[in-house]
């Protein structure tokens, strides 16, 4: 895209914000009464919802049943009304199915499956409203969602997109930053321990830049979780309120 | 079909083997296996060895209408397929975990990282351009098919020459590659993949596992790079934590491997560049070296074998003289071997009378087979060792049946005795 400048010269982006700026962050838990855990997330312009059943017995196949451990399994979708122009393959397309395996891989590393043999966690994601950073808003709905089922994880999982413009590292990038070739780091992080739970990155980079452009991704993902704690704290204290009288 | 499931002590094996820096094959930490690529007859058809790992690729091109939001630029088609010819525990058709996550990570690393010049595929732009669909088959699973499959796959790039086409006003004419010389596709750089396996929740790492050491790795860590040290693609899989600290370092291990194996495709395609040239034969039959049946040669891996402790000769030189072997059998009877005198009854009856019983009873059982073959078939024979109190006479017809009976109810006999009853 030729023309749109995505760091101006006083150090601005499109959307206004500074280089290491998050986008307006907004959350909600316990939206779904059904559910045992449910969260809702808004990153800027990209909503996501995230649901998790479980723990339960293992569904389906008993080949899956793991003695010492719980399975988790994960589904990524996206709403057709989500992208400019209309999704024809909501979810099974190969990049749905990457994205569920990378939920799968970073959420087993976060719970602790040892606590439930021979159950199954089931966490379905699905966004509303794609405008960027798609995986790292579902990592973050998705953290919520299994907080408000009330499963035990080691640590906050937060995850932030961060791309490289001008030698600068821009943190949680929006579509228009995301497109043009932009190289964009997708990092899940366990803030305390500092663990990279998944690394991903596409697009060229040169080596030296890279732990620069992780530095930034890792910053990030501690702003992400303060604002996730935040966000708990505050919904615990409403749940609890009518229990208090 | 499921893969057979890698038993305990070998899992364990192998996992101690890394601790003390050891693998399997006899490589050292960071070494890649013996990389060997070859090309069919045909442009864009390429074969890579990485050890046993076999994979093919080939690239084909046709002329289709472009993206409607991309009009100028051509299009690049990627596809791994993971046949049951590889290994058994690949099924056939469905899209396994594994094939999307091979798929995904092949069109991440060479797609994304605009290697190919899309815009020089365009014919007439808006409706004729070149679709290049690279098609990788993995021909032999024995670990890291994602580096054998993305170096395939870019040598291939490199070695296609797609037909030439010209334009007059509304006609376009594709020339076979007879009419007109082929022409090659315009390659930027050539990124290659380098898998990092983590043990140990990451205390260990290896470079380029081996089959066996997939099964009892935590994670894997793939970096994509060219030799200008650019990163094209990274992405951890597996439930691994990853720090920092280890990923700038497996980054660092990154770029000296991709600059040695860039130059040893760039060898592979100057040799084969020249072997056309000079009109040789050349294709994938020649590639194969003639090796006859009847000669049996395999490989030597170099293990090192400074600090062995033990040694199996030494072992066998201090071991003892073997025990006594048991004595030949003993004929009592004729027809009857006896070999040993069998062990204690261990069927839970333990009065110490049983026992002092036993013995007399197996001696008095042999007194019995000679009076039996004595006898004749209608004696009536009391069977003195029965557990039962009554000693039930049945009708002389059935007298065999009632002795077999009795031998499979007494448990204090050896196995030839019983049998020689069921003979008669």
């Amino acid at each position: 895209m030729a023309g749109l400048e995505l760091l101006s010269d006083q150090g601005y982006r499109l959307d206004g914000r500074k280089a290491t700026e998050l986008r307006k962050f907004q959350a909600r838990m316990g939206v779904f009464a059904q559910a045992d855990g449910s969260a809702y997330l808004e990153q800027g312009n990209t909503k996501a919802l995230a649901v998790v059943y479980g723990p339960h017995e293992v569904r389906g196949s008993r080949s899956r049943i793991r003695h010492d451990r719980a399975v988790i399994n994960c589904q990524y979708s996206m709403a057709t009304f989500s992208t400019a122009e209309r999704k024809r393959r909501p979810h099974g397309d190969r990049k749905s199915t990457e994205m569920s395996l990378h939920l799968k891989q970073t959420f087993e590393a976060a719970v602790m499956t040892q606590l439930y043999p021979r159950s199954q966690i089931d966490i379905y994601v699905k966004i509303l409203q794609s405008d960027g950073g798609n995986y790292s808003v579902c990592v973050n709905a998705a953290t919520l969602a299994v907080i408000d089922a009330g499963i035990p994880m080691r640590d906050y999982v937060c995850a932030c997109t961060v791309g490289f413009v001008d030698e600068t590292p821009l943190a949680d990038l929006c579509y228009a930053e995301e497109g043009g070739g932009v190289s964009s780091l997708a990092l899940a992080l366990l803030p305390r321990g500092g663990q990279i739970a998944l690394l991903q990155m596409d697009a060229r980079l040169h080596q030296d830049h890279l732990e620069a452009l992780m530095e930034a991704a890792m910053t990030a993902c501690k702003g992400v979780s303060k604002v996730l704690d935040q966000v708990v704290r505050q919904h615990l204290q409403e749940a609890s309120v009518p229990s208090a009288e | 079909m499921k893969d057979t499931p890698l038993s305990n002590c070998e899992r364990d094996f192998l996992l101690k083997a890394i601790e003390e820096k050891k693998r399997l094959d006899g490589r050292q930490t960071y070494d890649y296996r013996k990389m060997k690529i070859t090309f069919g007859t045909d442009y864009g058809c390429c074969f890579v060895d990485l050890g046993k790992t076999r994979v093919m690729a080939q690239v084909s091109g046709e002329l289709v209408a472009p993206k409607e939001n991309r009009p100028n630029e051509g299009i690049m088609f990627f596809n791994i397929e993971l046949s049951p010819m590889a290994s058994p525990a690949f099924e056939q058709g469905r899209q396994s975990e594994l094939s999307v996550k091979l798929n995904r990570q092949l069109e991440r690393c060479l797609r994304n990282s605009k290697c190919i010049d899309t815009e020089s595929l365009c014919v007439v732009s808006g409706e004729k351009v070149w679709q290049i669909r690279v098609d990788v088959h993995m021909l032999n699973h024995d670990g890291n098919l994602m580096d054998a499959a993305s170096i395939a796959a870019i040598t291939a790039l490199c070695h296609f020459k797609r037909p030439d086409v010209s334009i007059q006003g509304d006609e376009v004419t594709v020339y076979s590659a007879e009419e007109r010389e082929p022409i090659p596709l315009s390659i930027y750089h050539m990124p290659i993949s380098v898998s990092f396996s983590f043990f140990q929740q990451g205390t260990y790492l290896l470079v380029d596992p081996c089959e066996r050491e997939e099964r009892v790795m935590d994670g894997l860590l793939m970096i994509a790079m060219n030799k200008h040290r650019e990163i094209c693609s990274i992405q951890s899989s597996g439930g691994i934590m990853l720090l920092k600290e280890q990923v700038m370092r497996c980054s660092k291990i990154a770029s000296v491997k991709v600059s040695e194996i860039t130059e040893l495709i760039s060898k592979a395609l100057e040799n084969d560049k020249r072997a056309r040239k000079a009109g040789g034969r050349c294709g994938f039959a020649e590639s194969m070296p003639q090796e006859r049946i009847t000669a049996l040669k395999t490989d030597e891996t170099s293990v090192e074998m400074t600090d062995a402790s033990e040694r199996a000769n030494d072992i066998v030189e201090n071991a003892e003289v073997p025990p006594q072997t048991v004595p030949s059998p003993v004929v009592p009877a004729p027809g009857v071997g006896q070999v040993g005198q069998g062990l204690q009854n261990t069927w839970g009856l333990e009065e110490e009378e049983e026992d002092g019983d036993e013995e007399e009873e197996e001696q008095k059982m042999e007194e019995e087979q000679d009076e039996k073959e004595d006898s004749r078939e209608g004696d009536v024979v009391e069977i003195s060792d029965s557990e039962e109190e009554e000693v039930v006479i049945l009708h002389p017809e059935t007298q065999d049946k009632s002795s077999k009976n009795a031998a499979s109810s007494s448990n204090q006999k050896g196995a030839e005795t019983s049998k020689q009853r069921q003979k008669k």
